[in-house]
């Protein structure tokens, strides 16, 4: 990571003012004001439309080797992914994924 | 009578909510050792769990920053994560919006998944509660969260860098977000948005700094907001 002081309390501070508004807006100044279907049909699906593009190429081509595919990682990916969709359960999940990626990490 | 009645609300909402610590704590001590393992300081890691309070978005500019991605890009990729609070903010405002000024900024600081989740489905089942007694339930299910999201921020920020590298913890932001993704691919459109996101995420990641992944995010929104009209309420 390569940024100034000022630059990490840009990021911050801006992170915090941003979700704030967002988190505010309809509890404060857009008061009454209704979201159309539209939009509430596209918000739903914000966090599973940013989520897997940002966490896919750190599954495929992790840092931590150099870039290349690691079967370890990509199993335990795939672990996390069908634990979550089956028990619903984060927590069940995440254990089950890292038992994964240190068993993988053990045997290749 | 109110008084006794908003107390009882605050501590059904802390009720409600307590199972929801035990999945804050492990998100915030990873922030905590993650964000310091990165470079940021202490204060900084702090500052960035009590002013954002939003785990998603806090990986999300971390693994933008460990990129060297521009700050633009950083804080586009963190804020989009958080764009559906805004349907969170729209949802609450019928039981919250009568509250003063004050205490609906306090419920907007802390509106995280689990306080929404818990209080839109008690507000369901228990619609006629005065305003004050339903935003007692909020503050009493959203407080214990986020203070434990600070306190395993600072937790995992002072056992920091004494991690080995052998635990290959660069790995735990994915398992970390990919548990958090996986139970919400409930129907067929979040499964479309997800995967639409991952392919062109993957085809776009040689435009620099993630851009792609921005173009990714708004074309997955499309895709999975279109699936959903096209299915209609059967795969909800």
């Amino acid at each position: 990571m390569n940024y100034t002081s000022l630059e990490i309390w840009v990021i911050i501070i801006v992170m915090g003012a941003g979700t704030f508004l967002i988190r505010f807006s309809f509890l404060g100044p857009l008061g009454r004001a209704r979201l159309s279907p539209l939009a509430l049909r596209l918000l739903r699906y914000t966090p599973v439309a940013v989520i897997p593009g940002l966490v896919a190429p750190l599954v495929l081509w992790p840092a931590a080797t150099g870039g290349q595919l690691d079967a370890a990682r990509i199993l335990a990916a795939l672990v996390v992914t069908a634990l979550g969709m089956w028990t619903k359960n984060v927590i069940a999940a995440i254990f089950g994924g890292a038992a994964m990626l240190y068993l993988g990490l053990y045997l290749f | 009578m109110p008084v006794t009645t908003t107390k009882s609300a605050f501590w059904r909402g802390f009720r409600d909510g307590a199972p929801f610590i035990l999945g804050a704590a492990p998100f915030g001590l990873l922030f905590g050792v993650l964000g310091t393992e990165a470079g940021l300081n202490l204060v900084e890691v702090m500052s960035m769990s009590v002013l954002v309070i939003a785990g998603a978005s806090q990986f999300a500019a971390l693994s933008q920053m460990q990129d060297n991605a521009p700050v633009i890009m950083v804080l586009l990729a963190a804020l989009a994560v958080n764009m559906r609070m805004a349907m969170y903010s729209a949802a609450l405002a019928p039981h919250l919006g009568a509250a003063p000024f004050w205490q609906r900024a306090a419920a907007a600081y802390i509106l995280v998944d689990n306080a929404y989740a818990v209080s839109a489905a008690e507000y369901d089942k228990r619609p006629d509660q005065t305003t004050a007694a339903k935003m007692a339930f909020y503050i009493g299910c959203a407080i214990p969260v986020g203070l434990v999201w600070y306190a395993a921020t600072l937790t995992g920020a002072l056992l920091g860098q004494t991690i080995p590298p052998e635990f290959a913890l660069d790995f735990a932001v994915p398992i970390a977000f990919l548990a958090i993704v996986a139970p919400m691919l409930r129907t067929m459109a979040h499964i479309a948005a997800a995967l639409t996101s991952i392919i062109v995420a993957l085809a776009l990641a040689f435009l620099p700094y993630s851009s792609g992944l921005l173009i990714a995010a708004a074309l997955a929104m499309l895709v999975g907001s279109e699936v959903e009209r096209r299915m209609g309420d059967r795969f909800r």
